[in-house]
């Protein structure tokens, strides 16, 4: 039964930064990593903005090519390491994990505030690598990134910061999923966000510590020139990018999963009906995180890799489509005889569905080895990896943001300014990143500050959307803070949802539960004939 | 109306790859109807009509049959997908015999050409129409791409490494070459042409020396052939002739300045200097710009030399 | 209704919570080392001979030694442990101290090692070998040196009263990294030192 915020103020009670900084309570440590990340979602969309702007011409105009490079580097750098591997994982997976299992926390609280401030120490340092900023792509490619005289050493030292944070993370979750959870949630009574943070987290702990290393490798490559990638030494350049796929593919499953896991929490709710295909969703969270290994490759089809191992490559990366083909068939069918209505949460969370399809449909482009070769490098690939992480991950975000956020600040939103900023946000986002699938295909590649003048139109196309999407954000992010200072106050369950953490208060208390609760069923026993969890 | 894909294929080849994109666009808009149609049509259809009705929808928690099927059919449909990709990408890989072999080795951030006989040339690789060439591809410095679009063809280059790439020309044309691995900050105007010739045409231009840039005709002005020379050879990677200045000084102006040097000493950019420069840039670098020019002393011809040099006295 | 809280709440439970945490950072671990190891194998291959020549330059009596030094090291360890099971701190915190103690000389072992390659004009960038020898050994010897304040700070925590037969969670958890890091060692001297 769902309890009332008589509580008032819950976790956020205790005021002063001290019982912030050496916060013990994960929705503490959540939060925290919730304001970081979006903030650091802000700054990168600032550099997506002024690559645009500089966009709108073909030759430069408003910054030199050196400069655009640099934007493009701290655009992807900082959306990816410091915005959408920790944003829902660290952010509302923090928060969430544990109310979930019916826990009062993480398994290791204090590894979890360490995850925190070693995540801050990395940033710091990020930062403080700009006096020298980089313009070697996020992807870092030898041998460039190793003559490079910006800053590589001090950013690959804070993104291996990073790193930790997240592999700290992960280690948590995993020993809090297995240990923590409550009496009669066995492993089919989870939640599926659960299931997705589970896969995610395993993930995390394999392959971040190969990106670590292979940030101790260009390090020591710069320092002390040890030769791995550097073919003057009998070292080669192409081992750096196995080294750096090797994470880096299997992240953009850490990217993925927990925001799917939303999904399959949004939909049920606002359909009124159980999940379709519990176990099926299940289990392809624990296939994609397994076959997303192997597909590492298939960033390299044209870097001289042997004919054999691009077919091997192209061959599995075919089949990590099909649990996630698997996860879209399920969440339509719920909506089957479903009573949907369309709140910003249902919203986002169609919006996810949608977007993922058309990023999921173009990657067979780039998976069949012919095509590939045609597309690889050019705005079609930006416009895929948009599609999926933005239309994908992002929009999953902004679904728990709005689906917890009365959970997590007691508050309710504005709906109405909800939905209007949905509709920017969905609009701006399709005219700004179909236009690139249209000019990639046109020959335009990427990472280039002037192209050719034919290639404008789309260009400028591009350009006006990202205002549209810019302008849909910050009326979101507005409406968030409008909500914080001045919602009404939210009722423990809103949404009328059976998962645990709609079981406390809004917000909750710091212990979560008074009582830790025995579960007798899973969370979707929506419609007849089986009524709520005790 | 340019190239692009799935129009206007330069080669067999090419149109082979065209087709495959064909392939994969068809299922693709198939499924997309399919699921987006479906998706919202589901959305439509069940929505919440009166606000009390919403505990009738039932409990219906999954079908066995249908996840087989939808397992099984993408499956399938990936399968078929990947078995001609590879197969029409393994052709692609797979060199034509009596290829015409082209050396082209990247450095930043400009290409420069070799041919079998020893005529060089940067930016610029002219063939005859109807025979197959092979692109023999290494880099100098830091990874480089060369993508010719029009053909669907693509291959890294890269240090300490020869990779390879080939393509069978049928019809007379320029076609575009980029280059697609970032390489620091001229990478986007690292671009060159690939000029395939009617065979008479060709065989005229090797007789008369096979030069890069050698399209204008005897008349040409000396000025009009060094500003031609100057597009192609890659001087504008880094030195504007106008406005925003980029790695290097501007052209307008330059003939007759005086700019210190590194070192202390200063030089007048009299027509000895700009000469000196082309061919041994390092000799006296202008200071507070970075010793990054190469060389073009093997690959400039002297008459294209005074071309450059009569064209940058023009711009005043 | 009201039922026992699992996880902090039992002490059977905690512990086995901590060492499966443990567990999954050694994963990590062995991940991280794994990169390693994937760079000598795809090296190796490519360069047998430079391998083959490189390899007998180094020291393989002072490599063995180390290696004797790290075994009794995790053998102290185990006395250890077993020690505190039978309730008796102060004899855990002699053979963790010894444990930190043995710790030491292996760094100081490897020191001479390394002085003496570079008094040889042998340093990573020398050649291949010569990275990843400095590379694998160097990494291994932060974790050598991460374990001995691990270790120390079990000491310091036992000298407080912590531990006791029915808890010692740390400890275990400690020694069972520190067996970790002699692992790694005993992969790194066959495939450094002695395999031609």
């Amino acid at each position: 039964m769902a309890e009332e915020s008589g509580n008032g103020r819950g976790y956020l009670a205790e005021r002063g930064w001290r019982s912030w900084a050496f916060t013990l309570d994960h929705k503490r440590v959540g939060a925290m990593y919730l304001w970081t990340t979006i903030f650091f979602f802000l700054v990168g969309g600032v550099f997506a903005l002024l690559l645009r702007l500089e966009l709108l011409s073909p030759q430069a105009r408003y910054f030199s090519n050196h400069t655009y490079n640099v934007f493009f580097t701290l655009h992807g750098s900082m959306m990816i390491f410091l915005f959408i591997i920790p944003a829902i994982p660290s952010g509302l997976g923090n928060f969430f994990i544990p109310l979930h299992i019916g826990a009062r926390d993480v398994a290791f609280p204090r590894l979890n505030i360490a995850s925190y401030w070693v995540f801050a120490a990395g940033f710091l340092v990020i930062i403080g690598s700009l006096v020298a900023p980089m313009d070697t792509g996020w992807t870092f490619y030898t041998p460039y990134s190793a003559k490079s005289t910006s800053a590589v050493t001090t950013l690959s030292f804070g993104l291996f910061l990073i790193g930790m944070s997240s592999i700290l993370t992960g280690l948590n979750f995993i020993v809090t999923i297995h240990k923590m959870r409550a009496p009669g949630m066995t492993w089919h009574r989870l939640p599926l966000f659960i299931w997705g943070m589970y896969a995610t987290s395993i993930i995390q702990v394999i392959a971040t510590p190969v990106i670590g290393v292979t940030f101790l490798l260009l390090v020591a490559e710069r320092v002390f020139g040890v030769g791995f990638f550097d073919p003057s030494k009998g070292g080669d350049p192409v081992l750096f990018q196995h080294f750096f796929w090797f994470y880096s593919h299997p992240v953009v499953y850490v990217m993925i999963l927990p925001a799917m896991g939303i999904i399959s929490e949004v939909i049920p709710v606002f359909s009124r009906k159980p999940i379709f295909g519990y176990n099926a969703i299940a289990y392809s969270s624990l296939a994609i995180a397994f076959l997303g290994f192997l597909v590492w490759g298939h960033h390299m089809f044209t870097s001289g890799m042997s004919p054999l191992a691009n077919a091997i490559f192209s061959f599995l990366t075919f089949f990590v489509a099909v649990p996630t083909a698997v996860k879209v068939f399920n969440w339509i069918a719920t909506l089957y005889k479903g009573s949907i209505t369309f709140e910003s949460p249902m919203l986002y969370a169609l919006t996810f569905i949608f977007l993922f399809i058309v990023g999921g449909l173009t990657g067979p482009f780039l998976g069949a080895l012919a095509t590939n070769v045609q597309l690889h490098d050019t705005y079609f690939v930006v416009a895929h990896f948009h599609y999926t992480m933005m239309g994908g991950t992002v929009m999953g975000f902004f679904a728990g943001l709005h689906y917890w956020f009365p959970k997590m600040t007691g508050k309710m939103l504005n709906e109405k300014v909800a939905r209007a900023a949905w509709a920017l946000i969905f609009v701006g986002f399709n005219v700004t990143f179909f236009t690139m699938f249209i000019v990639g295909v046109r020959g335009m590649p990427r990472r280039y500050a002037e192209y050719l003048p034919k290639y404008q139109v789309e260009n400028v196309i591009s350009t006006i959307g990202a205002a549209v999407l810019a302008l849909g954000i910050l009326v979101m992010c507005w409406n968030f803070l409008q909500g914080l200072r001045k919602g009404p106050p939210a009722p423990g369950n809103p949404w009328r949802a059976l998962s645990l953490e709609w079981q406390t208060p809004s917000p909750p208390d710091t212990e979560n539960f008074r009582e830790i609760p025995v579960v007798t069923d899973w969370p979707y026993s929506y419609g007849k004939p089986e009524g709520p969890v005790a | 109306m340019d190239n692009a894909l799935p129009f206007g294929a330069a080669s067999g080849q090419a149109a082979r790859v065209d087709a495959v994109f064909l392939m994969i666009l068809v299922i693709g808009v198939f499924f997309f109807f399919l699921t987006q149609g479906i998706l919202i049509y589901f959305a439509v259809k069940y929505r919440r009509r009166r606000p009390d009705r919403d505990n009738e929808t039932p409990a219906i928690t999954g079908s066995p049959l249908l996840e087989v099927l939808w397992i099984l059919i993408p499956s399938i449909v990936v399968v078929v997908i990947f078995y001609y990709g590879w197969r029409v990408y393994t052709d692609q890989r797979i060199p034509v015999a009596g290829a015409t072999e082209v050396y082209v080795n990247a450095r930043q951030w400009l290409y420069e050409i070799k041919y079998p006989d020893g005529r060089t040339a940067i930016n610029e690789i002219r063939v005859p129409a109807g025979k197959p060439v092979k692109f023999i591809l290494s880099a100098a410095d830091v990874l480089h791409g060369f993508y010719l679009p029009d053909f669907r063809v693509k291959m890294d280059m890269v240090p300490g490494r020869v990779t390879t790439l080939w393509v069978q020309p049928d019809r007379p044309g320029n076609y575009q070459i980029f280059c697609t691995v970032y390489c620091g900050t001229g990478h986007s105007n690292m671009l060159a042409q690939l000029i395939v010739m009617p065979p008479r045409e060709y065989a005229e231009w090797v007789e008369q020396g096979g030069r890069g840039g050698g399209e204008g005709g005897v008349h040409e002005p000396l000025a009009v052939r060094g500003e031609r020379i100057v597009k192609n050879a890659g001087c504008l990677n880094c030195h504007a002739v106008d406005g925003k200045e980029k790695i290097a000084p501007n052209f307008r102006g330059l003939y007759g300045s005086k700019a210190p040097l590194e070192g202390g000493k200063s030089v007048t950019a009299d027509e000895e200097y700009l000469r000196e420069s082309i061919v041994d840039p390092g000799a006296k670098v202008v200071k507070g710009y970075p010793n990054v020019m190469p060389t073009f002393k093997a690959t400039l011809p002297k008459e294209d030399i005074d071309a450059v040099v009569a064209y940058l006295k023009t711009l005043k | 209704m009201s039922a026992p809280t699992p996880g902090h709440g039992d002490p059977r439970v905690a512990f086995e919570t901590a060492k499966l945490g443990l567990w999954t950072f050694l994963a990590t671990e062995v991940l991280l080392f794994g990169a390693l190891f994937a760079a000598y194998t795809v090296f190796r291959v490519k360069y047998p001979a430079l391998f083959q020549s490189e390899h007998l330059k180094l020291n393989r009596v002072l490599g063995t030694l180390n290696t004797f030094v790290l075994i009794t090291s995790s053998l102290a360890v185990v006395l250890g442990v077993d020690a505190i099971r039978r309730g008796k701190a102060r004899l855990l915190e002699k053979y963790y101290a010894a444990t930190v103690l043995l710790g030491a000389v292996f760094l100081c072992v490897k020191y001479v090692e390394w002085t003496g390659e570079f008094h040889h004009g042998r340093y990573p960038g020398t050649n291949i070998f010569f990275s990843l020898y400095f590379m694998m050994t160097g990494l291994h010897g932060i974790h050598v040196i991460l374990g001995m304040g691990a270790l120390t700070y079990v000491v310091i925590l036992s000298r407080r009263g912590r531990f006791s037969g029915t808890y010692h969670t740390p400890v275990e958890v400690v020694g069972l990294y520190w067996h970790f890091v002699d692992l790694v060692w005993i992969y790194l001297l066959p495939l450094l030192y002695l395999i031609g």
